[in-house]
């Protein structure tokens, strides 16, 4: 039985994907956001893969398949985006000013804290790209000479917990536009976030996807200084 | 064959992307490539909006799902973590809150003061 599930290429998939309507239903039962689908799903996986000691390359050997279609879904933000366009044109320099000024903040976050923290320049410049997507993140922290697995798994960590929390800082700081609210989860928690901004409404997953392209843009000059800070 | 049409519509724009992201040394991936040409393409009207947009809402509802393998291989990385753990788990989650706090906060301002203009 071990044997078969082991080496089965539906089980893997199955498990996690059961596990996320799982997380989806105490999300509905309890309505509170911490209860994240993607969350719930990602901690039970790995809470079987320990207990059952087994390998993350015989759990991924089945799971990469979920992952397949990730860039053809990716290309898929163009859809709302351009649906969007006429909403985007008119806030073009309040949407640019958003995902600038939060890229920028980003680094010079990091900045303090991995000097506050005693932290090395090597790991400062891994979590350098850590709210942008995944590819553009491990590609810049390559670069400077960070750890890119330990970047990639930063990133992964600041979407899911971006797409958390969204719902909770949105409401905490009284940010209301659906363009405003786009802005902020795409510019800090990237792809991730922004499956959550699609929840949310066309417009903000319009913005939100956006904001990945850019904010990926903006941060890949803005490493070139920043990696020299420390 | 709607459904084919249009999946093979986004499959040909993600190759695209692909043969892209190989010319072009930059670490731009695929996927953002694809967003800036399907974009030109429906901007342009040389692909209408029925033609990808089926799929692509299938696309678009199930990718949460595309992120859990990768994100359950954050276990292969814990080697490389767990000595700087506290100060990683701290600086993401504070630096995640701020940003989008103020990213927010500045986009709202900015369209307020155009508002105001008018």
């Amino acid at each position: 039985m071990r044997a078969f599930l082991e080496s089965s290429v539906f089980f893997p998939v199955l498990m996690s994907v059961v596990f996320y309507l799982a997380g989806d239903l105490l999300r509905r039962r309890f309505r509170i956001g911490i209860l994240n689908p993607l969350l719930i799903s990602v901690t039970l996986t790995i809470t079987v893969i320990l207990l059952c000691d087994l390998e993350y390359s015989t759990y991924e050997s089945g799971a990469k398949y979920l992952s397949y279609l990730l860039t053809p879904a990716t290309v898929c933000f163009a859809i709302p985006l351009y649906k969007q366009l006429t909403v985007l044109r008119g806030n073009t320099v309040a949407i640019l000013a958003g995902i600038i000024s939060g890229s920028i903040v980003s680094m010079t976050c990091i900045l303090v804290m991995s000097m506050a923290f005693g932290l090395t320049g090597s790991e400062y410049v891994t979590l350098l790209p850590k709210s942008i997507t995944t590819a553009i993140g491990m590609g810049i922290s390559e670069e400077m000479g960070g750890d890119p697995s330990v970047t990639a798994a930063a990133i992964i960590i600041t979407g899911i917990f971006g797409n958390m929390i969204a719902e909770l800082v949105l409401r905490l700081f009284r940010i209301k536009s659906p363009i405003a609210k786009g802005v902020a989860i795409g510019t800090a928690s990237h792809a991730i976030g922004t499956t959550k901004a699609m929840e949310m409404g066309e417009t903000e997953g319009a913005v939100s996807s956006l904001s990945i392209v850019v904010a990926g843009i903006v941060t890949v000059c803005g490493a070139l200084v920043f990696g020299e800070l420390m | 064959m709607r459904y084919i049409k249009q999946f093979v519509l986004i499959l040909a724009v993600s190759f695209a992307g692909e043969v892209l992201n190989r010319i072009i040394p930059l670490p731009i991936p695929a996927g953002v490539y694809g967003i800036i040409i399907l974009f030109l393409l429906l901007a342009t009207k040389l692909v209408p909006l029925e033609a990808v947009e089926e799929a692509g809402r299938f696309l678009i509802e199930i990718m949460p799902l595309m992120f859990i393998p990768a994100a359950v291989g954050i276990i292969t990385s814990w080697g490389n973590i767990k000595s700087s753990l506290f100060a990683y788990t701290t600086i993401t989650v504070v630096s995640t809150i701020i940003v989008m706090a103020v990213s927010g906060i500045v986009t709202e301002l900015v369209i307020k003061i155009g508002g105001h203009k008018k």
